[in-house]
């Protein structure tokens, strides 16, 4: 086996020098009715150009090549290709996590500027050094809002990715904290009106995406001062970090639970992602998750350490903020490579960027179907509602290697035939002029076939 | 003479990212816009962004330089030995890596039609296999995003198997060996934490666990080999005390790369446990994340497994089935950390039957040889036999004041990785020491001399040690100002 460096002499050797007669002596603590004598059904070692061929087979069954309109909390963002080169350096890829400081000084220091850009991008005064993702970050930030208010009850947007609200429901229902949905109004923004009625005395927090998952961006200042006449705090969640470089960032908030997956990490089929958790200075003791902090070593020189770990489940175990211990730290890597390539300038015109290709496309699209939600300003996605079935409309798309909207049926019905649009700066104005034409030829089929009804009719 | 493993050499200083920004500066470039330009205040209007603050504004090279520089003050695999104990720090492969970066795999979108994602859940039914034959299990989920997640959706199994049997039962057993994870995960699951005793041989106590029995117990957490790299010997034992009163036995199994082709956990009496992909798989740790924590299952817990399930439809193809009443929802979105499935498989494959046996071989013999070049020099607590890891403590150091961090961090100096300090538990002043099968019997040479180089130390000139290490670029951290005051981002001086 080619990754194990022992020859067979070394082997014996070894068991002579332990005193051992064979390997069996050294699993005779196993009861030998428990002990496996006969090899794993697990397929034969396979040689390197073996494992490649296979992989590659296996690429080639999954989309490859094609373009795809595909947002919903997983976006196709241009990767930098001095990201992969920095995060495949041995140091960052095979290192633990960071608790032995001075021989971790690189991980630690990477650690501490992603804190400050995410804190500076969200308008937060601290973040952590990641959690999972979107979902379970989002799902921790209301958790934390329950112990910082001593409240339970939690007041959660429709217009939130539904596999978030989901991951949510799994992680409250054992924490008895009863969750209250509210809808979104014609604007696709949360129902203001509902939002009111719902807020209380008893909540702990009003959990919001922004931009939300129909990719309207939300009045977070109105939504923080409901949430803040109650005495409860405002979590925003944000699946689309790129959309930060040109939309105000949720100051009003509380906490902040972030994707930062579009910050150069590939979509990799839906993982790994990189949660975040931000908020303010005074929240910081009830964080869930790792932070680096700055200190000075014995002469005084600067470093960075982990720090505020009795937050932590291996100090605090039972009473800890949270059970999670391994995080997303290479991951969060990445993104701290893709913030500092694109940086104060960069970010903005790559937002920009991806503003402009949205807009184009709803222009269009919405000479031939209805663009809904239009009263509220919008970042890269957008929802269309064909007089077709999406799906049927996409089966279609396929055969121009294009993967089109997600049908939104799945998680809204009411939405009928609605599906969800993204365009990123990777969107070109052929891919969206395709799309276009196609759902407008559905469009006009549609049409030309009611009125061969009519037609049937009236004869 | 032998060379010693660690010298000196050059070590760059390099500040913050930020510290090399001004404004005019860039690493990036956009292609010319193919659509309109638009008026982002027309389309934003009160929600539109004015300005990114102290974003760092620098070249490429400039970024290149500052991580490369940062790289080099890591610690690594690479590098060497890295015997942190219940870690399972091993060799992370290289086609791993290029397999999962492989365009249809690396770009695939958790949401395409799955007629055009067939290789993504082949892959994952691939591995699911795999893993269901090594555990010798039923079922599995591959969703949760690393250990402590897998637990948590054990519990959720637990909790909703005795909900479906009319009581979701109170208490969790967990051993005082165990890690700190597993009471955590109790509490985020709504139970009550109940500490087990260990015996004389840091082995559960089947007398004491027989006593704590009862019908409020839903289930054990129990880490096997234990903490202590032991097996437990009276597994059946344990396992019959748990199922005689309705208790569920769920392992966790942080401690795998112990048995895998050797024995499996399904076989004695286990009913569900999780994976970390990230240790026995040898997924990368990345400096700590991202990991995978796949939960494999017996049968009866299926029913309750997070959604969707991947299944093969009537026509052959695969794909999710979404239609679980029973299930105890998601844990996470989409189907979970899908590049660490792509790498533990690769490393499954390059393995085989033999090579995955062999393995476990090797972690087991390595930990054998450490332990035997260090008896004597330092003090074994248990003298039961160790799998792949031994613990000793520091109780003939502590004599001289030096404790197990400080032996630690001496080893630093000597051009390993630190073991994992001050845990398990039970043992005061911990050296838990996992070499794993990565190691050649060179490597392992050279560490026995420097721990017992160390201990020579200790007797002779404790300061040096107290003191260690010398050769860091950074001596000891104050931690406690850290935490005092804490600093958790730069800002731009005013």
């Amino acid at each position: 086996m080619r990754y194990l460096p022992k020859s067979p002499a070394d082997r014996e050797a070894i068991l002579k020098a332990i005193g051992a007669r064979s390997i069996d002596d050294l699993f005779t603590s196993i009861p030998a009715e428990y002990r496996l004598n006969r090899d794993l059904k697990v397929p034969r070692q396979m040689a390197e150009s073996e494992i490649v061929d296979w992989f590659r087979e296996r690429s080639r069954e999954n989309g490859d090549g094609y373009a795809s309109f595909l947002g919903a909390g997983a976006y196709l963002h241009y990767r930098p290709v001095i990201i992969d080169s920095l995060i495949s350096r041995g140091e960052f890829l095979t290192a633990y996590t960071p608790y032995q400081a001075e021989i971790s000084q690189g991980t630690l220091q990477s650690i501490f500027e992603f804190q400050t850009m995410i804190c500076e991008l969200t308008a937060m005064e601290v973040a952590n050094a990641s959690m999972y993702d979107g979902s379970t970050a989002a799902a921790e930030a209301v958790m934390m809002a329950v112990r910082l208010t001593g409240r339970r009850s939690v007041v959660v947007a429709r217009s939130l990715h539904p596999e978030y609200r989901e991951v949510l429901a799994t992680y409250a229902f054992h924490q008895g904290m009863p969750l209250a949905a509210v809808n979104f109004n014609d604007n696709g923004r949360i129902d203001r009106r509902e939002l009111e009625k719902l807020v209380n005395q008893d909540t702990a927090c009003i959990l919001i995406q922004s931009p939300n998952f129909f990719g309207a961006i939300e009045d977070v200042a109105e939504v923080a001062e409901i949430a803040h006449k109650n005495g409860a705090l405002l979590v925003v969640s944000i699946a689309e970090a790129v959309s930060l470089g040109i939309v105000e960032a949720p100051r009003q908030a509380d906490i902040i639970a972030m994707e930062a997956q579009s910050f150069g990490v590939p979509l990799g089929f839906g993982g790994p992602y990189c949660g975040v958790i931000a908020t303010r200075e005074k929240n910081v003791r009830q964080m869930p998750g790792r932070l680096v902090g700055q200190t000075t070593d014995r002469n005084g020189k600067r470093g960075f350490v982990l720090t505020l770990a009795t937050r932590e489940q291996h100090i605090r175990r039972e009473k800890a903020t949270s059970n999670i211990c391994t995080n997303q730290a290479l991951v969060a890597l990445m993104a701290n490579i893709f913030m500092a390539i694109y940086g104060k300038v960069g970010l903005r015109e790559l937002a920009k960027q991806n503003l402009a290709k949205a807009a184009y496309a709803v222009q269009r699209f919405g000479k031939h179907a209805d663009v809904l939600f239009s009263g509220a300003p919008r970042f890269n996605e957008f929802v269309v509602q064909t007089s077709e079935d999406p799906y049927a409309i996409n089966g279609r798309l396929l055969g121009h290697k294009m993967i089109g909207g997600l049908p939104l049926k799945k998680f809204y019905p009411e939405l009928g035939n609605a599906s969800l649009w993204c365009c990123t700066e990777l969107t070109t104005r052929s891919m969206i002029d395709t799309a276009v034409g196609l759902v407008a030829e559905s469009e006009r089929s549609v049409k030309s076939a009611k009125e061969v009804d009519i037609e049937e009719v009236a004869r | 003479m032998k060379t010693p493993k660690a010298t000196r050499h050059v070590n760059q200083n390099e500040g913050l990212i930020f510290e090399k920004s001004s404004p005019g500066k860039a690493a990036w470039k956009l292609p010319p816009l193919d659509v309109p330009e638009v008026d982002t205040h027309k389309l934003l209007g009160e929600a539109e962004r004015k300005d990114l603050g102290s974003m760092p504004e620098v070249s490429e090279i400039e970024i290149i330089r500052h991580f490369t520089r940062l790289s080099t003050w890591n610690y690594a695999i690479d590098l060497g030995m890295y015997p942190l104990g219940s870690c399972t720090m091993k060799y992370n492969p290289r086609v791993n890596e290029v397999v999962s970066r492989l365009d249809g795999i690396a770009n695939g979108h958790p949401y395409q039609p799955e007629k055009v994602s067939q290789g993504a859940l082949h892959i994952i039914k691939t591995l699911s296999d795999c893993l269901i034959e090594i555990t010798g299990m039923d079922a599995i989920t591959l969703q949760p995003a690393a250990g402590a997640h897998g637990e948590m959706t054990g519990l959720l199994l637990v909790r909703a198997y005795h909900q479906s049997k009319g009581h979701p039962r109170k208490k969790i057993l967990i051993p005082d060996s165990a890690h700190g994870t597993n009471p955590a995960t109790a509490a985020m699951v709504g139970y009550a934490v109940e500490n087990l005793k260990s015996n004389s041989h840091g082995m559960v106590d089947v007398a004491a666990l027989a006593a704590q029995m009862n019908e409020e117990v839903a289930a054990l957490m129990l880490t096997n080999p234990n903490t202590l790299g032991v097996f437990e010997q009276e597994i059946d034992k344990i396992a019959e005390i748990m199922h005689a009163k309705g208790g569920l036995l769920y392992m966790d199994g942080a401690n795998m790369n112990a048995l895998v082709g050797k024995a499996r956990p399904g076989d004695f009496g286990v009913d569900l446990m999780h994976l970390n992909l990230h240790k026995t798989f040898s997924t990368p740790h990345g400096g700590g994340g991202p990991g995978s924590g796949p939960v494999a299952i017996k049968k009866m817990l299926e029913p309750f497994l997070p959604k969707p399930v991947l299944v093969t439809k009537p026509d052959g193809t695969l794909g999710f089935d979404y239609n679980r009443p029973q299930s105890v929802g998601r844990v996470r979105s989409f189907y979970g950390n899908f590049g660490m499935f792509v790498r533990a498989l690769a490393y499954t494959l390059a393995n085989g039957p033999d090579g995955l046996r062999q393995t476990t071989e090797d972690a087991v013999l390595n930990a054998n040889y450490i332990r035997k070049g260090l008896e004597g020099v330092y003090d074994l607590p248990y003298s039961t036999p160790s799998m792949h890891e031994v613990v000793f403590s520091d109780k003939l150091q502590t004599k001289k004041g030096v404790h197990t961090m400080d032996i630690a961090k001496r080893l630093i100096d000597y051009g390993f990785h630190p073991y994992t300090t001050a845990f398990p538990l039970i043992v005061p002043g911990a050296l838990m020491i996992e070499p794993t099968e990565s190691e050649s019997r060179e490597e392992m040479d050279l560490f026995i001399d420097a721990m017992r180089s160390i201990a020579k130390e200790v007797e002779e000139d404790p300061e040096t040690v107290l003191n260690a290490p010398h050769t860091t670029r950074v001596s000891r951290l104050d931690e406690v100002a850290a935490a005092r005051k804490p600093v958790l981002r730069w800002k731009a001086s005013a």
